[in-house]
C-alpha cells in the first residue's frame, strides 16, 4: 500500500519541478520574515530572485544548530505567533534548548509524512498502534501520535515509562503496531519473552526512530518478535519522526522529497558530492511554514540513491546511517562508531545487543574497553570457556574498528535499558 | 552418580556475593560446599545446595546468570596417595579435569567434586576403579 501515490511515485521531472517550485516560494518565505535568513543571504550576497530552481540550491548559506541557538527562542519563525499551533523544543545536552514552531498547516504535512510512514510499514486503518516515544517537548510522541490518528489506526498513547503495562495492553488490546525508540522495542521483547508472552501478542509491525540502530538489531527485532521492524527518520529541527521511512524491501529510508529536499556534502569541504558517496545529510524545508529552514545540516552520514525502489515508489533513499558525526569517536586517532561495534556483536550472536563502550585516557594513551552481556544459552560454569569467548568478542571488534580492544563480560541485564534514546558511550577522557 | 552444582557468574562487584548468599537464605536453601574461581573482572561461583533446580530459579529471578552442571563428586580416605589414585584413574582414561574442589564432609572422609572433560567416561572409570561416589549430599 502506498499512502500518496501522485506524490511518492511521480517521476523525477515532475518531482524537479514541484521542488523547484516550492523552493522558490520558501526563500521568499525566510527572506522576507526572518530577519536573520535575510542578513544571512545578504552577506553571501544572494538574493530570492537568484534562486529559480533547485539547481540554484548551492547559492544559499547553510543552516546550523548554532544558528537555532542564536536566535533562540523564536528568531527563526517565519510566521506570526498568531499562526503557531505548537511548540517543541529539544534539550540539546550542551547550551540552550531548540525551540521549534508549528502552524496548522505545518502539522497537517506532519501528519501526512507519518502517515506514509506508517503505510510503509504495512500498517492501516484496522491497525491499533501504540505510541511509546515520550510525549512532550520531544516530537517523537505527538508526531506519531497525530501522524497514526491521521492514518485512522486505533492510537494507544502509551508513552514510555511502565514497560509492563505497555506488555499488558499489547496483550490485552491485540495491539497491531508500536512506534517507538529501537532499543526500548528490545527491551520490550526481552519483557515479552521472560514473560513467556510472544505467542500472546498480535504485533506484526513497529516504526522506530530517533536513534541510529543497525540492520543488524532491525532483524533482530524482527526475528524476536516475528515482526515487520522499520526505520523511520526525522529530527525536530526539520519536522519530527516522517522525514524519511524505509519501505517492505529495506534498502534505505524514501525521504518525502516534496517536503523535505535532500542534499548530501562533503562535512569538510561543505560542496556537494556525487550521489551513492557518503557525506553529511542537508535538509531544506520546502512547505514549512511555522520554521522554514533553508539548507540545515543534520550531522548524519549517509549517502543517497535516486534509483526507482521495487515498491514502486521513485522517491529518493538515504541508506541506513553510518552516525551522527557527533557520534564519531576519535580513539588513538582512529574514527569509530558505535554501531560498528554494535554491528560486530550482532553478527557474532552470542552476546546481547546492549553494549557499553568506556573510553579514558590512561598514560597519555586511549584506552577502550567493551562491556557485553553475554546470552544466557552461551555461558559456561568453566574460565576458561569465558576467557576464550571474550578473546573471541575482543577480536571480533577489533576486526571491525581497527582497534584493540578491553571486553570485559558482565552479568544479563545489568546494562541500563533506556526507554528513549539508548547510551551507548561513556567517554571519561571529556570528563578531566 | 553425577551431582547437580549451581553456577553463578558474578562481576567483581561490591555486595554481588553477598547478594547470592542472601538470596538463597530468604529462599531457606541450604549450602553444603561452595568454591569461588575468580578473574580480575569476574568470578565464578560454584555451589553445591540441597535443592540445585530452586536454587537455580530464586537466584535467575533475582537477575543472577545462574546455570546447573553435572559434575562427579567421589570420597576419599584420609591416607596418604588417595587423591592422587583417583585422578590416576582419569589420566589414563584420556579425562582431563576443568576444575575440581574439596568438598565439606561431616564424615570420617574427605571427599572432591571433579568437572572432567568428559563426564560419562569419568563416571565410567571411577566406578570401573570401585571408587566411591559421593551421594550422600541432598539427604
Ligand atoms: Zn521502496
Amino acid at each position: 500500500m502506498i499512502w500518496n501515490e501522485t506524490k511518492e511515485c511521480m517521476s523525477r521531472d515532475e518531482m524537479t519541478a514541484l521542488q523547484s517550485k516550492r523552493l522558490v516560494k520558501a526563500v521568499n518565505r525566510v527572506y522576507h520574515n526572518v530577519e536573520y535568513y535575510r542578513k544571512k543571504m545578504q552577506e553571501v550576497g544572494v538574493e530570492p530572485g537568484d534562486i529559480r530552481g533547485i539547481e540554484d540550491i548551492d547559492k544559499l548559506p547553510y543552516t546550523t544548530k548554532d544558528d537555532l541557538r542564536d536566535t533562540y527562542p523564536f528568531g527563526l519563525f517565519a510566521a506570526p505567533q498568531s499562526e503557531i499551533v505548537r511548540i517543541h523544543a529539544s534539550s540539546g545536552t550542551t547550551g540552550k534548548a531548540t525551540v521549534v514552531g508549528y502552524t496548522r498547516k505545518d502539522i497537517d504535512v506532519w501528519s501526512e509524512c507519518v502517515a506514509r510512514a506508517l503505510t510503509m510499514a504495512g500498517i492501516g486503518r484496522g491497525d491499533t498502534i501504540q505510541v511509546a516515544y515520550g510525549y512532550g517537548l520531544f516530537t517523537g510522541g505527538l508526531g506519531a501520535h497525530y501522524g497514526a490518528e491521521h492514518l485512522g489506526a486505533t492510537v494507544v498513547p502509551m508513552s514510555t515509562g511502565n514497560t509492563k503495562k505497555l506488555t499488558t495492553m499489547m496483550k490485552d488490546f491485540g495491539v497491531t503496531a508500536i512506534a517507538c525508540t529501537p532499543s526500548y522495542l528490545l527491551h520490550i521483547a526481552e519483557t515479552l519473552e521472560a514473560d513467556g508472552d510472544i505467542p500472546n501478542i498480535k504485533l506484526k509491525a513497529a516504526i522506530c526512530g530517533a536513534e541510529p540502530w543497525t540492520e543488524q538489531m532491525r532483524l533482530q527485532i524482527e526475528e524476536k518478535l516475528h515482526i515487520s521492524a522499520h526505520d523511520i527518520y526525522g529530527l525536530s529541527e526539520i519536522m519530527g519522526p516522517g522525514v524519511a521511512c524505509d519501505c517492505q524491501y529495506h534498502k534505505g529510508l524514501h525521504v518525502y522529497e516534496d517536503h523535505f529536499l535532500p542534499e548530501i556534502i562533503d562535512p569538510k569541504t561543505l560542496k556537494p558530492i556525487a550521489a551513492g558517496e557518503t557525506g553529511e545529510l542537508v535538509f531544506t524545508t520546502l512547505t514549512k511554514e511555522g520554521i522554514p529552514l533553508i539548507r540545515y545540516r543534520t550531522k548524519d552520514l549517509t549517502s543517497i540513491s535516486y534509483d526507482k525502489c521495487d515498491c514502486g515508489r521513485t522517491l529518493a533513499r538515504i541508506s541506513r546511517f553510518k552516525g551522527r558525526s557527533d557520534d564519531m569517536l576519535i580513539i588513538r586517532g582512529v574514527n569509530v562508531f558505535p554501531s560498528q561495534v554494535e554491528a560486530a556483536l550482532l553478527e557474532m550472536g552470542e552476546t546481547t545487543p546492549h553494549y557499553m563502550m568506556i573510553v579514558d585516557r590512561v598514560n597519555n594513551l586511549d584506552t577502550l574497553e567493551v562491556q557485553v552481556e553475554v546470552e544466557e544459552r552461551f555461558f559456561s560454569d568453566e574460565i576458561k570457556q569465558l576467557e576464550s569467548l571474550t578473546k573471541k568478542i575482543a577480536h571480533t571488534i577489533q576486526q571491525a574498528i581497527g582497534l584493540a580492544v578491553k571486553v570485559k563480560l558482565v552479568e544479563p541485564k545489568t546494562i541500563e535499558r533506556s526507554m528513549g534514546k539508548a547510551v551507548h558511550v561513556i567517554d571519561k577522557r571529556k570528563l578531566v | 552418580m553425577t551431582i547437580k552444582q549451581l553456577s553463578v557468574f558474578l562481576e567483581n562487584r561490591e555486595g554481588r556475593l553477598e547478594e547470592v548468599l542472601n538470596t538463597l537464605k530468604e529462599e531457606k536453601i541450604n549450602i553444603i560446599s561452595l568454591s569461588l574461581a575468580d578473574t580480575s573482572d569476574y568470578g565464578m561461583l560454584r555451589i553445591l545446595v540441597e535443592e540445585p533446580e530452586r536454587g537455580k530459579d530464586a537466584l535467575k529471578a533475582k537477575g543472577f546468570s545462574a546455570t546447573l552442571s553435572d559434575i562427579v563428586a567421589v570420597t576419599l580416605p584420609h591416607k596418604i596417595g588417595a587423591l592422587q589414585e583417583t585422578l590416576h584413574v582419569l589420566y589414563e582414561a584420556g579425562i582431563n579435569i576443568e576444575y575440581m574442589y574439596a568438598l565439606c564432609t561431616t564424615t570420617d572422609e574427605a571427599a572432591i567434586a571433579i568437572k572432567p572433560s568428559d563426564l560419562d567416561k569419568a563416571v565410567k572409570a571411577l566406578e570401573a576403579a570401585g571408587a566411591h561416589f559421593f551421594d550422600g549430599l541432598f539427604k
